[in-house]
């Protein structure tokens, strides 16, 4: 039973980090405009942290470039299981226009494996609350396999 | 025996008050800020969500923290019930409070460290006035037992009203609410991320969670202590004194710990003295 109530609550307390990637800042606003009075995502149990440690989900925004592919792994590595990755945006997906740069390693799932591509330059907010949505919905179908 | 099967009762039960005074304070500071809001037992969701996750710990001072800070808190709520000695009480929950400033000291995360410091001096803000109420409930009705108070005949907010202000302020800071959230605050990403709450993780942080809610209901039980005669009358005291900290909660800005010392033993101290001295004259 108490397994239960924990695989429940998990789907219904998804605490978000978000980690701007060198994005050009139009989709962190996009992210940040799900929080407000507007979209009001604590609704869902979403509360955004600012500490991965206590993060279920990560959402990354932008490019991803030789230097800052580090940090995003770093973070990556300091969440505990069970977590999920949202790519956001044409550069958080492929690298956007940036791709053919020097610099510019490409995705996000180039570096840490995404569960939901969130594509919008840059992205709606109901496609990122769509996004997260996808993603508790990934984890329940994960959830349930496990149990059979 | 009697007193022991209150006191396990108390144990048992206030976590599920403690859980559902913090969905209703979420829910009721979203209607302020114009939000929908989560659901009233969104915070069970985020503890039974938690106990869930991987345990991610720095080092193993911090569980053996956050298990005493748990123990603590509860036995204190469970004396409380159980009519026991208010002092033992404060004893106990402050074992608790200073486990938990040694959990965050022992990560060397500069956040942890500084939110261990603030929160070791908010213990010292409060930890006089809480006192000093204590003094206040002895010389009122002789005597320091809980037990022994509720037998008092009349109200003790009509003898100790500044005192019962003098604990709001200690309320305020034991619930981290603005103006005093300084070592860490209830919503995500705002002062020192976590703070003092930073380094504890997963099923830890949990632990801390129902610990924080032991805590509240053990503040609010004492709020509870002014009006013991009519459970209605506890019941309204107990409602216009949340609904003022969620107020106080949502105009106030945070403020620096200077403020806070400053602030809270001036008018805090001065408010309980003038309120003792007034009680032992009457009394005499």
């Amino acid at each position: 039973m108490l397994k239960n109530m924990i695989q429940t609550s998990r789907l219904k307390s998804p605490w978000i980090i978000h980690f701007d990637c060198g994005s050009c800042n139009g989709c962190d606003i996009e992210v940040l405009a799900c929080l407000t009075p507007l979209y009001d995502v604590e609704r869902f149990g979403v509360v955004n942290v600012g500490n991965p440690k206590h993060a279920d989900v990560l959402l990354v925004t932008g490019t991803v470039n030789h230097r800052n592919k580090h940090v995003l792994k770093n973070i990556y590595d300091q969440m505990p299981n069970p977590k999920l990755v949202i790519a956001i945006g044409a550069c958080g997906l492929s690298g956007g226009v940036f791709r053919e740069a020097p610099n510019v390693v490409g995705g996000v799932d180039k570096v840490i494996p995404v569960d939901v591509y969130v594509p919008g330059c840059p992205a709606k907010p109901e496609a990122i609350i769509d996004a997260v949505v996808a993603g508790l919905g990934k984890l329940a179908e994960l959830q349930k396999q496990a149990a059979i | 025996m009697t007193a022991i099967i209150l006191g396990i009762i108390g144990i048992l039960l206030a976590p599920v008050l403690g859980g559902l005074i913090a969905g209703l304070d979420r829910k009721v500071t979203a209607r302020m800020q114009s939000r929908f809001g989560p659901p009233i037992l969104q915070p069970f969701y985020d503890v039974f969500k938690l106990f869930g996750k991987e345990p991610a710990i720095v080092n193993v001072w911090q569980v053996f923290c956050a298990y005493v800070y748990v123990a603590s808190a509860a036995i204190s709520v469970g004396l409380l019930f159980a009519g026991g000695d208010l002092l033992l009480l404060f004893f106990v929950q402050a074992v608790g409070a200073v486990f938990l400033v040694f959990g965050a000291l022992a990560a060397p995360s500069p956040y942890s460290q500084v939110g261990a410091h603030r929160e070791l001096l908010q213990i010292l803000a409060y930890e006089p006035l809480i006192i000093l109420v204590f003094v206040g409930f002895y010389l009122a009705t002789g005597s320091f037992k809980v037990a022994d108070i509720l037998a008092h005949n009349q109200p003790l907010l009509l003898q100790m009203p500044l005192l019962f202000l003098v604990l709001g302020y200690a309320l305020t800071i034991k619930l981290r609410k603005s103006p005093f959230d300084l070592s860490t605050s209830h919503h995500g990403h705002q002062e020192l991320v976590k703070g003092v709450l930073i380094e504890y993780s997963g099923p830890y942080l949990a632990l801390v969670e129902v610990a924080h809610w032991y805590e509240t209901v053990l503040v609010l039980g004492l709020c509870a202590l002014f009006w013991h005669t009519s459970i209605f009358g506890m019941a309204i005291l107990l409602a216009v004194t949340y609904f003022a900290e969620v107020l106080l909660d949502n105009v106030t800005a945070r403020m620096t710990w200077r403020w806070m010392l400053g602030y809270v033993w001036g008018i805090g101290l001065a408010m309980s003295a003038v309120n003792l001295v007034w009680i032992s004259f009457k009394g005499a």
